[in-house]
């Protein structure tokens, strides 16, 4: 039940390139800005989350005292919520329930005091396992006919797609308004809605915001379109929220679809179901290889939800060190505390790199002919369109790949530069993007302008 | 007018409901943290907030928790992870040089020298290519493939993976799966997630719980009426009864799955738990090859191993791998779609996982505090495991197989038949009546053996024999207590 879509041959062409191991290649290093996987790419971890981490795996470090005293302090107290005191034990629930308390204050400041309950949040293993094991797992029934039907974004990840179709429901694209910087239109999520008629049977609706890979921040109105079309045409709401830390721009802020819906009031606000995503993947920890992140469920069926409690108790448990993570993820040094100058400044020189990248990626991709680039408001990603020449949409049907999969092999094979081709992302028929994550090195552009420019003059 | 009105429906009807949902869902069970454990915190709380009761803790042995139950981490291990953790430690001299290698060999092959970087999906392949060489040296030199390994978040989710990518078909060609009585409730949790048919085939209990292959062909032929059987699942060392296949019979497990057409998966997460006299562990790859090529290029099989268990206990790390043998190279390919979709397993435990291959040897230095530590858990557990077999056959009505290996009892219980009446009163299976009883009457909690299955008429409970050893002592006996008790209150 698993089909081989184009996206996996161009990935695996993409991959064979990179594994072209004894040949002679013209670039010195491989730049892998494919995935959001910051320290991959240099970014450290943050220290405070690392000396913590370290101390509850080795608990002998707190012995001495050349770890500052609030990585002691919470490394004792994570450890306390421990059965045995260790990181190794299974404990007696799946997920920490002071670590669920923790999550459940901190959703409940960041959404400026709409309550958030514990009993309505559990911990998962990374967003992806979450989005598909536990809660898609639910909602389709993989013997249904016609299939259970899933509005993704178009453009969307891979990852998630693959997921929704692993499971034997089908994917449903409503595509985003590019020249619009990729707006989400609530017309267009009604045209997605008709075109299922008689091929699947929609149930749920998967929003990603901030995007991925399109840099979208939904405004507040746009958010409120959305929950009104999902209460209306009675579909569940699937929010995928893990670039939540990354917004830039002047004039966006990151507001969760709970805050929003909360705030629209009844009936909306005790009416739609809604399952929200975060990770300790992304934002300034990056800890990609933890899989930690949490789940949190509003209006759902109690019996359903006890059903999706069950399910998660049989997975036996997150990583200990990933619920770890997720603690000082939702609780970081406050100011005053030992750790809090260091801490801040790690996080704001990420923010600043990232602010620098988001500026100078603009500028650069949009001097560039045959390029446009829409302005990246949040997300760890940029999705510039290429306009490529016929002679290279040619070329790259003769050799058996997507277009802008061509284009990718070409700019890896000379520069060393790997991004993802647009084709992988379920993007408009008869355009053409890439896409790379902004926690790149200056050398990156160099080599795309570089390149572009001689591809561009080659093809003409 | 709204789709709502159009269709019907009352406005505050949920969209997601019992009735629309994934029907396979609704079917799941997993005792082992089922409503006795959920009972078991609920107590432990009322006991926190200063509610009198009959024991002032709750003991779990409910669960294969090494450390929850007092088991001390390996140094050598801890060393390690928190070097990988936090590489600046290496600037420290209380650790030792043969950890801090370690720890740059796993970050050197770590994206960014960091463990907080995605891995590749199957794995890192320096730890894959550790793991093939453990099994090799394990296995008397018969070659394993780093490619043929999947590192996976415990050896449960390769197990549900791999039963994910066998189980198809529709009606009578839905795959069926064989799995013992009694088995490790996650076989038959998965099997119901994923819609397949369960083909049970029952341990002899009156011959210490052994596998016997015509019972094997017996379920197999009676399955055949209704699905279309595919897959077998063995459990060596076994959970919840503790046995340890002989040699033997792992042969004819091999030339039935041969004969059958079948896919063999083989967990073997206990393999370093082996107490009793005469019983070795023989892994299922070795004796495969040992059969020669008649079998070891035909058997499609799969081996599961994990960090949780052993000497090791680190199930919070959720580590583990597979190893596949045989497989058709198509599946592969799928099997690295499906693997792909999850982005990668934990790395800190693939990364415990390498440590666990390739442990400190005889020149290095944490060699010797690393065996010290590592004899002494497997030989506490072999002194319980003896303990428990001992203590509970002198209870009239509790009948107790050897231990021979993994880390947990499943003794008979003879249930007084106004026992039986009574918890058919209160709507509750019989043993967990009694397991109920017992944690609200003595604070102990055990999981019921009918959360594992067990032949009809018999009764069970599991119980793990991890507490340490004077406290195991009294668990033994305030069971051995409660039984007399509750035997004479319903006599």
């Amino acid at each position: 039940n698993l089909t081989c879509s184009s996206a996996q041959i161009a990935s695996t062409q993409l991959r064979e390139v990179t594994d072209m191991s004894g040949v002679r290649k013209p670039y010195k290093e491989l730049i892998d800005v494919c995935w959001c996987d910051p320290h991959s790419v240099g970014v450290k971890p943050l220290t405070f989350v690392r000396q913590v981490l370290a101390a509850c795996v080795y608990p002998q470090l707190m012995k001495s005292h050349e770890l500052p005293l609030d990585v002691r302090q919470r490394a004792q107290w994570l450890l306390g919520r421990c059965d045995g005191g260790s990181v190794g034990s299974y404990n007696a629930q799946p997920c920490i329930p002071e670590i669920i308390e923790k999550v459940s204050e901190f959703t409940t400041r960041r959404d400026g005091g709409v309550p958030s309950y514990p009993e309505n949040i559990f911990i998962s293993t990374g967003s992806q396992w979450a989005i598909m094991v536990d809660i898609l797992n639910v909602l389709v029934n993989s013997e249904a006919s016609p299939k259970t039907g899933v509005l993704t974004p178009a453009p969307c990840h891979v990852t998630s797609m693959m997921s929704i179709t692993a499971l034997g429901a089908a994917a449903v694209p409503y595509y985003l308004t590019e020249e619009q910087g990729w707006t989400l239109q609530v017309e267009e999520l009604q045209r997605a809605l008709e075109s299922a008629k008689g091929v699947c049977n929609p149930v749920a609706l998967y929003v990603i915001n901030p995007g991925n890979p399109a840099g979208l921040v939904q405004s507040r109105k746009s958010m409120q379109e959305v929950i009104r079309f999902a209460s209306e045409k009675r579909l569940f709401l699937l929010a995928d929220e893990v670039y939540q830390d990354f917004v830039y721009g002047e004039n966006r802020e990151f507001v969760s679809y709970k805050r929003v819906l909360a705030e629209m009031g009844p009936p909306y606000s005790d009416t739609v179901e809604l399952v929200s995503f975060h990770s300790t993947s992304k934002g300034f920890m990056g800890e990609c290889g933890m899989r930690g992140g949490y789940v949190e469920l509003v209006n759902l069926d109690p019996a359903v939800q006890k059903h999706i409690f069950k399910l998660i108790s049989k997975s036996s448990c997150t990583p200990v060190l990933a619920q770890m993570a997720l603690d000082l993820m939702v609780n970081p040094p406050q100011p005053g505390d030992p750790s809090y100058p260091l801490y801040n400044q790690q996080t704001q020189h990420i923010k600043n790199m990232l602010a620098q990248n988001v500026k100078t990626t603009h500028e650069v991709l949009n001097s560039l002919p045959g390029v446009i680039s829409q302005p990246v408001e949040g997300g760890a990603f940029v999705f510039p369109r290429v306009f490529l020449p016929p002679k290279a949409i040619q070329k790259a049907e003769e050799e058996g790949m997507q277009p802008d999969t061509f284009y990718c092999v070409r700019l890896l094979e000379e520069t060393g530069v790997l991004c993802c081709p647009g084709s992988e992302f379920e993007q408009k028929e008869g355009t053409y993007h890439i896409r790379y994550n902004l926690t790149y090195t200056s050398h990156l552009l160099r080599h795309l302008t570089t390149f572009h420019t001689k591809f561009m003059k080659d093809f003409s | 007018m709204s789709q709502q009105a159009v269709n019907g429906v009352p406005s505050r009807g949920k969209v997601l409901t019992v009735d629309n949902m994934n029907p396979n869902v609704k079917r799941v069970e997993y005792a082992v943290r089922g409503p006795i454990v959920q009972r078991a915190v609920q107590i432990e709380k009322e006991l926190r907030e200063g509610v009198k009761k009959p024991f002032t803790e709750v003991i779990k042995a409910n669960i294969g928790d090494a450390h929850a139950m007092g088991q001390k981490p390996i140094t050598f291990l801890r060393q390690v992870l928190a070097l990988c953790a936090y590489p600046e430690l290496m600037e420290d001299n209380k650790f030792p040089e043969d950890a801090k290698k370690r720890a740059q060999r796993i970050l050197d092959a770590c994206g960014g020298h960091s463990i907080g970087a995605y891995s590749a999906s199957q794995g890192i392949e320096c730890v894959r290519q550790d793991v093939a060489r453990y099994i090799e040296k394990r296995d008397g030199g018969i070659p394993s493939n780093p490619d043929s390994i999947y590192l996976s978040t415990g050896a449960s989710d390769a197990i549900v993976t791999m039963l994910k990518l066998l189980v198809c078909g529709e009606g009578h060609d839905r795959t069926g799966v064989m799995i013992s009585i009694p088995q490790y409730p996650l076989y038959s949790a998965a099997l119901a997630d994923l819609g397949a048919v369960q083909i049970s085939y029952y341990l002899d209990e009156d011959k210490c719980w052994s596998l016997d292959v015509a019972e094997l062909r017996r379920a197999l032929n009676a399955a055949r009426q209704h699905c279309n059987p595919r897959v077998l699942c063995i459990i060596n060392p076994g959970n919840p009864t503790g046995q340890v296949q002989s040699r033997q019979c792992i042969e004819d497990v091999i030339k039935f799955a041969k004969e059958e057409h079948l896919f063999l998966m083989a967990d073997e997460v206990y393999q370093d738990n082996v107490y009793a006299e005469g019983c070795k562990f023989h892994s299922f790859k070795k004796v495969l090859f040992e059969m020669g090529p008649e079998y070891s290029s035909t058997v499609e099989m799969a081996s599961f191993h994990s960090t949780s268990k052993c000497y090791m206990g680190e199930c919070g790390f959720r580590g583990g791998y597979m190893e596949v043998i045989n497989m058709d190279p198509e599946v592969k390919a799928q099997l690295i779609k499906l693997v792909s979709v999850r982005l990668c397993p934990p790395v800190p435990g693939q990364a415990l996982l390498d440590l666990v291959v390739n442990p400190p040897q005889p020149d290095e230095p944490s060699y010797t505090t690393f065996m010290k530590e590592r004899t002494a858990v497997l030989a506490a557990l072999a002194e319980k495991a003896k303990l428990t077999e001992e203590i509970f056959n002198t209870v009239p009505g509790i009948t107790c197989n050897p231990v021979q290996g993994a880390m947990y009892t499943f003794p008979r219980i003879t249930l007084p038949q106004k026992a039986i009446d009574k918890a058919k009163e209160q709507g509750q299976v019989p043993d967990m009546y009694y397991c109920m009883r017992l944690l609200e009457e003595e604070g102990i909690c055990l999981v019921p053996g009918s959360g594992f299955g067990q032949r009809e008429g018999t009764f069970h409970f599991r119980m793990t024999i991890l507490p340490p050893t004077e406290k195991l002592k009294v668990v033994l006996q305030k069971i051995r207590d409660f039984h007399l008790r509750f035997t004479q209150e319903f006599s």
